[in-house]
């Protein structure tokens, strides 16, 4: 798994140092001189993919890994994106409880085991009513009562309106986690089972890596991705398009295939929020799980094969 | 109190050396310690994985023992602040007896605390990052204050006696002698002094109950602050503060009985303080009756929804047995004993305290433990461990720890300094002869 991702961070670092260098080629190159005049051409060439979508190709000798991308600074990652206000509206007519969300997140956060950032809930509200597969990520709430109650600002609001966690910081009261009501924040309670590179990054608020022994974790709607004008990996994981991710103030929400007018959406589907009588504001809309893609039964089965 | 010669006072009330069973049970408690230390080392090196907490139940016996220690302090403020300030006489012998408990206790609260962190290492940022809209920031503040306040308390009334003390020199080692002077040798019993002190002891007496209702009111916000079932309560402060009082009182009910059949104090520590004190704890328990009969009838006529499982669990669910050893242990059962004047002897009140100090423990755990086990949304996607809790070995033993080391300063205190203020009950003695 984690090899995996490593290859894919590389794979992505060599594209874009690559396709920097064509774009760029002549006036503006990414190398510096002595860079050049290091590098001598193995006669191997590579096929890319320009930006401009072109097929190309490189000597292999100038792809070089650039190094990690500069993260935000702890002040920015606390201010957040400006202008921005962002929300998720979560469809549960689409929901199959495939995981796909969660298998991505946990795999991305490099979430320990047994624990998830993303829960499935199999909902039902009275005997007679339909049940249904909840996906439940932190509400990333306007009135968050886990920021209220932490003592040391480990814990934070930003101006976009997402919920973050300072590990470096955090002292593990878990006083957040009782004042949570949707459950949503995970405690490390041993040393995260982490690969040594990883571990050895500095935190980042915006990634949530690495998770640190004895402090809280939870679903951090990935502003890094965000930052970079990606969607959080829920959202790109998820095979039936369940989660819809935008910027309120541009009044747009998207899964990736689909992008809505996100007042239209909640508007007629009729979108609501979770204990919405606590006063906590989430961030996240449920659409309620009507006119289903898929019968709730087959899927209870499944579950209890697994 | 009959009459007693002044230097038979002073015989009797000055710190005596253990004996026997003193060595027996120092070793013991510190056992308990050694085990408790051993414990926190694993939990240190191996993180809290080593307690049974998890992400659902993520307090657990540490904070129920916090809530715990914070309540048994909260004597402290009755005994020297309130009876005092009311002009109540006979509860002078107990004044210390209670002051030290209160100090032991909140220190100890302190320490649980930081036991329960995940990261005690960064126990400091909540003084460089620290935010006043947290309750736990205001749990820190009120609490330093009441531990300061009654190490004051404690230490002002036993100026005189540190005179006496130092006096009585053949009876110190070289080590006592030298911490008695350290502490009190300024001390020369003058009137002027006798003002300051009278005066200081005054205002602190005053402070102190608004302080000690903090400290208990926050401590009880730490949960009423919460959307929990079970917590989120109007009637959580009031509640708090009134078991509180009840079970300093026991305590203090066992530790009269301990001193005075350890050291024969029965002149000092009479029948008429059991009488009296049982009195008080019948009082005090009929209080926390009302407080309980508030806190779970009121929700359970209604039974919303969210509170049903959390109420159906501790009357007749996976708690009932514990909820109802409890109510009855820590308030029926003392009740009916000290309501009783055969009952308000000094072995049937001792037997009245224990039941109301370990009924209260469990009470503690009750308001910490089901709460968490029934959250608004299912528990779903985590290992079937997280959907239940049981204290690991070493959260028992840290736990046990907490309370040895807290009997083991009340019983080094008594070890080094009169238990009973020796220089008030002279005066008291003969007050009481002048009339």
């Amino acid at each position: 798994m984690k090899t995996n991702e490593n290859s894919r961070r590389d794979f992505l670092a060599t594209t874009l140092i690559a396709g920097a260098a064509l774009a760029g080629c002549g006036s503006k190159s990414p190398f510096t001189p002595e860079d050049i005049a290091d590098v001598k051409p193995s006669g191997e060439m590579v096929k890319l993919l320009s930006v401009d979508g072109e097929i190309i190709e490189v000597d292999k000798a100038f792809l070089k890994p650039v190094p990690e991308m500069p993260t935000v600074s702890n002040e920015e990652a606390r201010i957040g994106i400006p202008g921005k206000k962002f929300a998720m509206v979560i469809d549960l007519s689409r929901c199959k409880n495939l995981k796909k969300c969660q298998s991505a997140c946990n795999h991305m956060h490099h979430v320990h085991p047994g624990q998830n950032w993303i829960k499935l809930n199999a909902m039902q509200e009275a005997d007679k009513t339909a049940p249904y597969w909840q996906p439940t990520t932190c509400m990333h709430c306007d009135e968050p009562p886990c920021v209220k109650v932490c003592p040391v600002d480990a814990t934070f609001k930003r101006k976009d309106g997402i919920v973050l966690i300072d590990s470096d910081r955090c002292v593990g009261c878990r006083f957040c986690m009782a004042a949570c009501p949707y459950s949503t924040r995970v405690f490390n309670w041993e040393e995260p089972k982490l690969e040594k590179a990883i571990a050895d990054q500095p935190y980042n608020c915006e990634t949530s890596v690495p998770q640190k022994k004895g402090t809280v974790g939870k679903c951090d709607f990935c502003p890094d991705m965000v930052r970079q004008g990606n969607l959080p990996h829920c959202v790109s994981a998820c095979p039936n398009g369940v989660f819809f991710f935008g910027d309120i103030l541009e009044d747009s929400v998207t899964n990736g295939a689909e992008t809505f007018r996100f007042s239209d959406l909640i508007k007629d589907k009729a979108g609501y929020r979770l204990m919405e009588d606590l006063g906590t504001k989430p961030s996240v809309y449920y659409l309620p799980p009507v006119n289903r893609n898929f019968p709730f039964e087959n899927n209870v089965e499944a579950e209890k094969k697994d | 109190m009959e009459k007693i010669a002044e230097q038979k006072i002073i015989d009797d009330l000055l710190p005596q050396k253990f004996g026997k069973q003193g060595v027996i049970w120092v070793i013991s408690l510190l056992a308990v310690c050694a085990l408790g230390a051993y414990a926190y080392f694993r939990q240190l090196y191996y993180g809290l994985e080593v307690t049974n907490l998890r992400d659902y139940v993520s307090w657990g016996i540490y904070i129920s023992n916090f809530v715990f220690f914070v309540a048994i302090s909260l004597v402290g403020s009755l005994i020297t602040a309130v009876l005092r300030l009311s002009d109540v006489h006979w509860s002078t012998p107990l004044t210390r007896i209670a002051e030290i408990i209160a100090v032991s206790a909140i220190a100890f609260a302190g320490l649980i605390i930081i036991v329960d962190m995940g990261r005690p290492d960064r126990f400091y940022n909540l003084f460089t990052h620290g935010r006043l809209q947290s309750p736990i920031v205001w749990d820190v503040i009120v609490i330093t204050t009441y531990l300061l306040i009654s190490l004051l308390l404690l230490y002002f009334p036993l100026l005189p006696d540190l005179k006496i003390m130092i006096k009585n020199k053949e009876r110190n080692g070289k080590y006592l002698q030298k911490l008695y002077e350290f502490l009190g040798s300024f001390w020369k019993d003058k009137p002027e002094q006798f003002k300051i002190t009278d005066k200081a002891i005054n205002i602190l007496s005053i402070t102190i109950i608004p302080v000690a209702f903090a400290i208990h009111t926050v401590t009880s916000w730490l949960f009423a602050t919460t959307y929990r079932p079970g917590w989120d309560s109007t009637n959580f402060g009031a509640y708090f503060i009134s078991g509180a009082f009840l079970v300093g009182s026991g305590a203090v009910l066992i530790a009269m009985y301990v001193f005075r059949t350890h050291y024969k104090l029965e002149k000092y520590i009479t029948n008429d303080h059991f009488d009296k004190m049982g009195k008080i704890v019948v009082l005090l328990a009929l209080i926390y009756l009302y407080f309980n009969v508030n806190e779970f009838l009121v929700p359970a006529f209604k039974m919303k929804k969210s509170e049903e499982h959390h109420l159906m669990g501790l009357f007749t669910g996976e708690f009932a047995l514990a909820f109802w050893f409890a109510i009855s242990t820590a308030m029926l059962i003392p009740i009916l004993i000290l309501i009783f004047k055969k009952g308000r002897t000094p072995k049937a009140a001792f037997v009245a305290g224990i039941l109301v100090v370990v009924g209260s423990w469990f009470k503690r755990y009750l308001i910490v433990t089901p709460t968490l086990l029934h959250p608004f949304l299912p528990m779903s996607d985590v290992p079937e461990n997280y959907k239940h809790y049981f204290p690991s070995w070493e959260e028992w033993a840290i736990a046990g720890g907490s309370l040895a080391g807290a009997l083991l300063v009340v019983t080094f205190f008594a070890r080094i300094f009169p238990i009973i203020p020796i220089h008030e009950t002279i005066t008291e003695t003969n007050e009481h002869e002048k009339v």
